[in-house]
């Protein structure tokens, strides 16, 4: 069911954390709210599922303006992050709880819990209790009570900030795996860009209570806006360098580095130069002497911290090589297809 | 919660063990000569008995003319001891839950206001309170001291249940009403679950409470009828007449014996009171 946020505001007390957001969720799609801590994409899903009351603007489920619903009457699921099981059932009946409110028949609430167990494959652990599984196994109790309902839409908290590397990695694809099979509309609320990146459809990326942008995660990552949004996705993340438009060029003032750029901008303009790892390596056309002030081996890659003249940093990225070590001299080159330029504010060139 | 801690390699056992034992040791004694007492017969100056006897426990088969039926007190004494529990647990539980989650106004005050209640002594409060229910009619009830004692025991009741409400985590309420359940059946089916240490504890001690209670129904429950063994003992000290100590011990012992139970019972429930309500 397609969602809507239609100039969604919320604030509590004086303090405005939401203003005028517009947000369309497309019917089976799965969108990743993603943002720093305090950026308001928690308050955005709580106001969806129902349990804050927005200050302003509309929420719609579909054509129904469920923006003055209570959470109970708006068919919603929700997997918490730190899962909120019921201690005191079991894992049937934790599943089965939802229908059992809703005044279903016994039978009827066992064969729907064992559907959706067999779907999130946890069907051999009925009868435990939640303290005497593991994480993953909790999480997926979880996302079986939250699907039980048929909701309307399916509201994932931080779903996987409780989990060690592993399971992440596993849930990850379990979680996208029974989004598609269910076909159902989901928002996922994270701070982790690797798992907006690899779970979603589209990521909003939010900043102080705004959408910074929406993209599908490609896009986002080739094409970002701001520098905030190229800086945050990316892993390892971009470096930005600090300059002035000189001749059609973008200048460093303590060095000879000149990178041509396609803009228009008055000669003398600050500007900043977003460099992506894989874009700083010996292969590029803009060569660039610095010193390694770090380097570090990822079984696959080498990533490499160098300190140019100036005191600014470049990363790189490159193939395992053992040639290089730190205190090293090096002239590498940005490759200058792959900058970004964005203004003083932030903005993208 | 009901953890044993682990003795410490780090000291000795056996002083702790000696000092404790010459502490408590005249106590044991006391509780001993209170059992032997009330079936031996012995002369006052003996140190040991001379012969065994039940009749210091004959106040179980028959009345003593102008006092009360020993069945009849005990059966009030339950009644009272039961009623306040309930009333206590019911109002806290419910309270407690009140002044810890929901966004009620002047929630502050109320929490200030309840524990301003419970500093005050009953006994500073007895005179008002009898002129209270004689003017309503409840004097020399077990209604009427039932609900006096119920209110007097509340504000800590009530205090203990939001401790323990407090730390039961929002995510769970959340849960539940995303789920579809109204926030009575949250309380009721999801959040009480998890408090029931703190029911227990609660019950137990307000159980206990009640049973040992004096200055309330002497005061406001006076009569043969609706007596209470606290009252009734305290009878046999106020009697000059006919004095008998050893059967005054076996209604001491007669009086303990639900206490004894009660505590071997539920004692691991009696100490979560004061774990000031985490689960563990």
């Amino acid at each position: 069911m397609r969602i809507l946020l239609d100039n969604f505001s919320k604030s509590f007390g004086s303090t405005k954390v939401i203003e005028n957001m517009k947000l369309e969720v497309g019917s089976g799609e799965m969108l990743a709210l993603l943002g720093p801590s305090g950026c308001g994409k928690s308050t955005t899903l709580f106001a969806v599922c129902g349990i804050h009351r927005p200050t302003g603007g509309r929420i719609l489920f579909g054509d129904r303006d469920v923006t003055d619903l209570p959470s109970q009457m708006r068919n919603v699921g929700v997997v918490f992050q730190s899962y909120a099981l019921y201690p005191h059932m079991t894992v049937a009946e934790n599943i089965g709880f939802p229908l059992k409110v809703k005044g279903v028949n016994a039978a009827d609430i066992r064969k729907e819990v064992e559907r959706i167990s067999g779907l999130v494959q946890i069907g051999n652990l009925m009868e435990r209790r939640p303290a005497q599984l593991s994480g993953g196994q909790q999480q997926r109790v979880a996302l079986a009570r939250a699907l039980i309902r048929k909701p309307d839409v399916l509201l994932l908290d931080e779903p996987l900030a409780n989990l060690d590397a592993k399971l992440r990695l596993e849930m990850r694809s379990e979680i996208r795996r029974i989004q598609r099979e269910t076909g159902i509309t989901a928002i996922l609320v994270t701070h982790d860009q690797v798992e907006a990146m690899s779970m979603c459809d589209r990521i909003a990326i939010m900043k102080e209570g705004e959408i910074v942008q929406i993209a599908t995660p490609a896009d986002m990552y080739s094409d970002p806006r701001t520098a905030f949004v190229a800086g945050f996705l990316g892993n390892p993340p971009i470096t930005f360098l600090r300059g002035v438009m000189k001749d059609g060029t973008f200048a460093m003032p303590e060095s000879e580095i000149r990178v041509p750029v396609s803009i228009q901008a008055a000669e003398g303009t600050k500007l900043t130069l977003g460099v992506r790892p894989e874009h700083f390596n010996p292969a590029g056309d803009i060569a660039v002497s610095g010193k390694v002030t770090f380097a570090e081996t990822q079984g696959r890659e080498n990533l490499y911290d160098v300190r140019l003249a100036g005191g600014s940093l470049l990363r790189s990225i490159q193939p395992v090589r053992n040639d290089i070590t730190v205190g090293d001299e090096v002239r590498w080159a940005i490759d200058s297809k792959g900058v970004f330029v964005f203004d003083e504010e932030g903005r993208r060139l | 919660m009901a953890e044993r801690s682990q003795p410490s390699a780090n000291y000795r056992n056996w002083p702790v063990l000696t000092a404790l034992t010459i502490v408590s040791l005249p106590l044991l004694l006391m509780y001993v000569y209170l059992f032997l007492d009330t079936v031996t017969v012995k002369q006052p100056d003996a140190l040991l008995p001379s012969g065994l006897t039940l009749n210091h426990w004959r106040f179980l088969w028959q009345t003593t003319a102008g006092k009360a039926n020993i069945w009849q007190v005990t059966v009030n004494t339950l009644l009272f001891s039961t009623c306040t529990t309930s009333l206590v647990l019911i109002v806290s539980s419910m309270a407690g839950y009140v002044l810890s989650r929901l966004n009620v106004p002047a929630r502050g005050f109320f929490l200030a206001g309840v524990m301003v209640l419970h500093a005050f002594p009953s006994v500073t409060l007895i005179i008002a309170i009898f002129i209270v229910l004689q003017m309503i009619g409840l004097y020399n009830s077990l209604i009427g001291v039932i609900l006096v004692k119920a209110a007097i025991d509340l504000p800590l009741g009530i205090w203990l249940m939001k401790g323990f409400y407090d730390t039961v985590p929002w995510e769970i309420e959340m849960a539940g009403v995303v789920d579809g359940a109204s926030r009575f059946r949250v309380w009721r089916s999801l959040v009480l679950p998890q408090v029931k240490p703190g029911i227990m504890a609660l019950g137990l001690f307000s159980f206990l409470a009640g049973w040992g209670e004096f200055i309330l129904p002497q005061v406001l429950a006076p009569g043969n009828q609706v007596q209470v063994l606290s009252v009734y003992l305290a009878g046999f000290l106020a009697d000059d007449n006919n004095y008998d100590f050893n059967m005054f011990k076996a209604v001491g012992l007669f009086y303990l014996i639900p206490v004894l139970i009660a505590y071997a019972l539920f004692n691991k429930y009696l100490m979560n009171i004061y774990g000031g309500g985490s689960k563990g």
